[in-house]
């Protein structure tokens, strides 16, 4: 644990001493649970069809494959038209593309801000480093298996794939959501334990509660 | 002094047709916007999917009581904004809750949803927020100053405080608009307006590329679709404060929405061509163009 997130006491400049404890001022602790969906089925289709047409994605390049998502915002892609935005705040994105390989430290900072993401949220999985290390197989750190640490929805092989295969699987992350099979975050929540887990196996720093929204 | 209950409906009526035609004519604005970057744009309902989406979300956290207002003050400062001004002059049906001050409660409406925006997301914490805050407040301050000597200089000219008689003295022609009658006004009130908009060169508040999104960082699902809803009413509620005030306001309904759209085109325009100025030199660009203008116009009526 690193000494600034250990518990103390500070004085204040006003000469007040008060009592700090980083890991409970700044984060919740409390697990996340299983969000029920809406109780008439009616409702839950248009929602679904709502969030399937409204993909927010986490501006968070991961690996070498955030290189292929920026092309989707000029004229030649243009994933505008198929209602895919970037949101630059985990709070108000919806899907989170893990693009390409995930070394050990940057899983630290994915599951945080995936946990921030609000319920329910998708996560795509880019290029073969996701899938099963791809070219990093054989590497010390970086993560081989994305659906040991995060619930996927949805894989895009290549290495690396092409704007037009995400555009492709924007679509088929759209006909998974309005199926209502997007339900990642719930799945999360019921397998909270073994996610964090195999979390806690490859990241041996683990200077943060176990949920921080 | 009776009061028409009447005329309740009626005003939510007004509402109802603003915001879709707010959320309609937004996502028009970006398209039109999307296009001249030869890029096909956003579809026509994207803004209602988004809507109905972030509402739809299942979770949300809060930071705190102000954090709950903060949207809330925004939405309130909107939908005031629009009440209390004539939408369409000389109907009894959409003059809404108009009275006799309203030119200085709308002022005062125009800077309320920014004020509650300030004190909810500093609540979040987020430190984004905060150079979001102190950029907008700054830039808001600039920018509200020439709009506010334009104002003065109206009322002193038509000797009235009340939007419906401002109205009413500029009918029977073009050449009646306070366009015409006083043009170091509007000058000054549509230099103001550009920098209100929150579109570029003004846009440093929101700043997507640099300051993840400004204050709204921490705001999402129910908060963030609270705020949307007021980003399609309180651009057409200042547009009708402009169009009643400047371009001799609207009869009906087809003359409306004409009106609101070509005065909304003035900043998409702008914004387009111009790239964006940070936050000292927009304040600067507004005290050495816009407030001499008002001034002027105050000092010639």
């Amino acid at each position: 644990m690193k000494e600034e997130l250990l518990k103390r006491w500070v004085k204040g400049p006003d000469g007040v001493e008060f009592e700090v404890e980083p890991l409970r001022d700044y984060y919740c602790e409390a697990p996340p649970t299983v969000m029920p969906a809406a109780y008439s089925k009616i409702v839950e289709s248009l929602f679904n069809w709502a969030r399937s047409e409204s993909l927010w994605i986490l501006g968070f390049g991961t690996g070498c494959g955030a290189i292929e998502m920026r092309p989707l915002m000029t004229p030649r892609f243009d994933a505008y038209r198929y209602g895919v935005q970037w949101r630059p705040t985990p709070r108000q994105a919806n899907l989170f593309i893990i693009s390409g390989y995930l070394s050990v430290k940057t899983l630290k900072r994915a599951i945080r801000s995936y946990e921030q993401m609000q319920n329910p949220k998708y996560v795509i999985g880019l290029g073969s480093c996701t899938i099963n290390g791809g070219m990093y197989w054989d590497s010390y750190n970086t993560i081989k298996r994305l659906d040991d640490y995060l619930p996927v929805d949805l894989y895009i092989a290549g290495c690396m794939p092409r704007p037009e295969a995400l555009l492709a699987g924007f679509e088929d992350l759209k006909k998974i959501i309005r199926a209502g099979k997007g339900e990642g975050a719930n799945q999360y929540a019921a397998n909270f334990d073994w996610y964090k887990a195999n979390q806690k196996k490859v990241i041996h720093d683990w200077d943060m509660p176990d949920y921080n929204w | 002094m009776q009061f028409d209950w009447m005329k309740i409906p009626y005003a939510l009526l007004t509402l109802f047709i603003v915001v879709n035609f707010g959320m309609l004519l937004g996502a028009f604005m970006q398209k039109i916007g999307a296009r001249v970057g030869r890029r096909y744009g956003i579809p026509i309902h994207q803004n209602y999917l988004d809507l109905i989406k972030n509402y739809g979300l299942r979770s949300s956290i809060t930071h705190g009581t102000m954090f709950y207002l903060g949207p809330v003050f925004r939405l309130s400062g909107g939908v005031g904004l629009l009440l209390f001004v004539p939408t369409i002059h000389g109907s009894e049906m959409f003059s809404n809750l108009s009275f006799a001050g309203d030119l200085i409660l709308a002022l005062y409406f125009v800077f309320f949803g920014t004020l509650g925006m300030a004190l909810g997301a500093a609540e979040s914490g987020h430190p984004y927020s905060a150079i979001g805050i102190t950029r907008g407040l700054s830039q808001m301050t600039a920018a509200e100053l020439p709009f506010a000597l334009a104002v003065f200089s109206v009322a002193l000219q038509y000797q009235t405080l009340s939007v419906t008689d401002i109205v009413a003295a500029q009918q029977g022609g073009v050449l009646t608009w306070t366009l015409f009658t006083n043009p170091l006004a509007v000058t000054a009130a549509m230099l103001s307006f550009l920098g209100s908009m929150m579109r570029p060169p003004f846009d440093v508040v929101l700043a997507p590329q640099e300051i993840p999104i400004g204050p709204p960082t921490e705001y999402h699902s129910s908060y963030l679709a609270l705020m949307q809803t007021n980003r399609a009413i309180f651009p057409i509620a200042k547009i009708v404060i402009y169009m009643n005030l400047f371009f001799g306001g609207a009869d009906n309904w087809p003359v409306f929405f004409l009106k609101v759209f070509l005065i909304y085109m003035v900043s998409v325009f702008v914004g387009v061509v111009f790239p964006r100025f940070r936050v000292e030199q927009s304040i600067r660009w507004f005290l050495v163009w816009a407030v001499p203008l008002g001034v002027l116009s105050v000092v010639v009526v």
